[in-house]
């Protein structure tokens, strides 16, 4: 089996915990932060951080239309919490002017389940994911307020004010697009990751 | 959807890796000192991460003088309401109601600092109490490790606020980041040495000496004026900014707070930053750090 080689978006957010989860499992990883560093990746991920910033900054630095571009022709992606935001095709409560990578056919709320004090971490059945349920970390995230057509529901909160709301999909034209409001990469839980990784093979 | 063969943990917030998560999210990114709800909307338009809610920047409390204290609620309403980032704000060192009433008004990040007046001459804020996450200033390791200790889940070099004067954020972070390497070439038996002298516990000391790297985000504050100031203190090791009176003490604040975005995202590409650095306009003054008198420094206060 090839190692394929994953680009990580890393103009800001918690890069370093993405770099660290995909070689754990045994890609290649580089950063991309010009036009010119993702000429070669196989799978593009979008880490956590502020989505305000990451959308400024991909403008300022021309990035934004290239990483449009090839997600548009297919390049397999993977967003966690802000990186879903980036890949929605629809923003809710963004601010004036936010635009995103889009793709994934679905409404992200931003910070949807509120301020800091009401982040958490929970336990979520997510289907395509062995091995019991998944441990999410839920910091000031977004929840998918609508999907598309042809966009598969993965993980729902269960519990809580805000029980049953979406926090997981995969869509896109050959469902190459993976998002989750949480993040599997502050864990040491690499079965997420995994997943990707193998929707990453599946195309190369 | 129900798995019964498996144990599942119930929902729960306010956890160590909530805390420190939100701030590993701040990484690469720049937060700003803001004293109105206009500076807030400037500050996010500028691409800033988080902002920080006060009433008077470093600056002009060291002009005014008097005790600096916990910003009114309803400027930092005001500021929440203004923006869709994290909106952070002040507590005096050891004034558990202080932040206790910032957490109530929904901040994300309580910051105990010491650029206001302290509350208490010998305890900070008994952190781990708290369900939001509290950043606190380091002038070494020692010092970063007690913090963390008392359960602030994020640290920041103190520098001198107020200055415009990087000398002294260049001296904590290089401070903190030499003792780190340090503690990587000791053994088992010199790390309780270590831990004595640092005056921090053990357990923390020997995380620090395993990882290389604080069990926490590091960024760096104090005296940052310039897109080159915030880029040499990314390449001194800070994950992230802290800019205090730098951008809205200078000519154009809107410019200069992008230009510091940007230096910080691309501090390792000199060609960036000098492109950035062109027509910022006036620079704020800046204040000699020798000729502070003692009880203007501010990096003394805590311990």
């Amino acid at each position: 089996m090839t190692t394929p080689v994953i680009g990580v978006f890393a103009l800001q957010g918690d890069v370093r915990e993405h770099v660290r989860t995909l070689e754990g499992i045994g890609a290649d990883v580089v950063p991309v932060r010009r036009p010119e560093d993702i000429d070669g990746i196989a799978g593009l991920v979008l880490p956590g951080g502020e989505s305000t910033t990451m959308y400024k900054l991909a403008a300022a630095f021309d990035l934004l239309e290239p990483l449009r571009k090839a997600v548009a022709a297919g390049l397999p992606a993977y967003g966690s919490c802000a990186g879903m935001i980036m890949l929605a095709d629809t923003i809710q409560d963004g601010i004036d002017g936010q635009h995103t990578i889009g793709g994934l056919d679905i409404v992200v709320r931003r910070n949807a389940f509120g301020r800091q004090v009401d982040s958490f971490e929970a336990d979520l059945d997510f289907a395509e994911v062995d091995g019991g349920p998944v441990h999410a970390v839920f910091i000031r995230a977004p929840w998918v307020e609508d999907i598309g057509a042809g966009v598969q529901v993965l993980a729902r909160v269960e519990g809580g004010p805000a029980d049953g709301r979406v926090v997981a999909v995969r869509g896109g034209a050959d469902g190459q697009l993976l998002a989750t409001s949480f993040h599997p990469e502050l864990t040491g839980d690499a079965r997420v990751h995994e997943l990707f990784l193998r929707m990453v093979r599946e195309r190369s | 959807m129900s798995t019964p063969e498996f144990d599942r943990s119930p929902s729960v917030t306010g956890t160590a890796r909530v805390k420190r998560g939100m701030a590993e999210m701040l990484k690469g990114g720049v937060i700003m000192d803001v004293v109105t709800a206009e500076q807030a909307k400037i500050a996010e338009d500028a691409g800033a991460v988080a902002v920080m809610a006060l009433e008077r920047v470093p600056a002009d409390i060291r002009v005014e003088g008097g005790v600096a204290r916990m910003s009114d609620p309803d400027m930092i309403d005001g500021i929440i309401g203004a923006v869709s980032i994290p909106v952070m704000a002040k507590a005096r060192i050891g004034h558990f109601v202080e932040a206790q009433v910032l957490q109530s008004l929904g901040v994300d990040y309580v910051d105990e600092s010491e650029v206001l007046t302290p509350a208490d001459e010998a305890n900070h804020i008994d952190k781990w109490a708290f369900t939001v996450p509290f950043v606190c200033g380091a002038t070494n390791l020692g010092e970063a490790l007690r913090r963390i200790a008392e359960g602030a889940a994020m640290i920041r070099s103190k520098g001198e606020a107020g200055t415009g004067n990087v000398v002294e954020a260049t001296r904590h972070m290089r401070s903190i980041r030499s003792e780190i390497r340090r503690l990587g070439g000791l053994d088992e038996t010199e790390l309780f040495a270590a831990a004595k002298e640092l005056r921090a516990p053990i357990d923390l000391v020997r995380d620090v000496a395993e990882a290389g790297s604080l069990p926490v985000v590091l960024f760096t504050a104090g005296g940052i004026a310039t897109p080159a100031d915030a880029a040499m203190m990314m390449q001194l090791g800070a994950e992230g900014v802290f800019v205090g009176s730098g951008i809205f003490k200078s000519g154009d604040p809107a410019k200069r707070a992008e230009a510091i975005v940007k230096a910080t995202t691309f501090f390792d590409d000199p060609d960036v930053i000098a492109k950035v650095s062109r027509g910022l306009g006036e620079a704020m003054v800046g204040l000699n750090i020798d000729t502070l008198p003692q009880s203007q420094r501010y990096a003394d206060r805590g311990w």
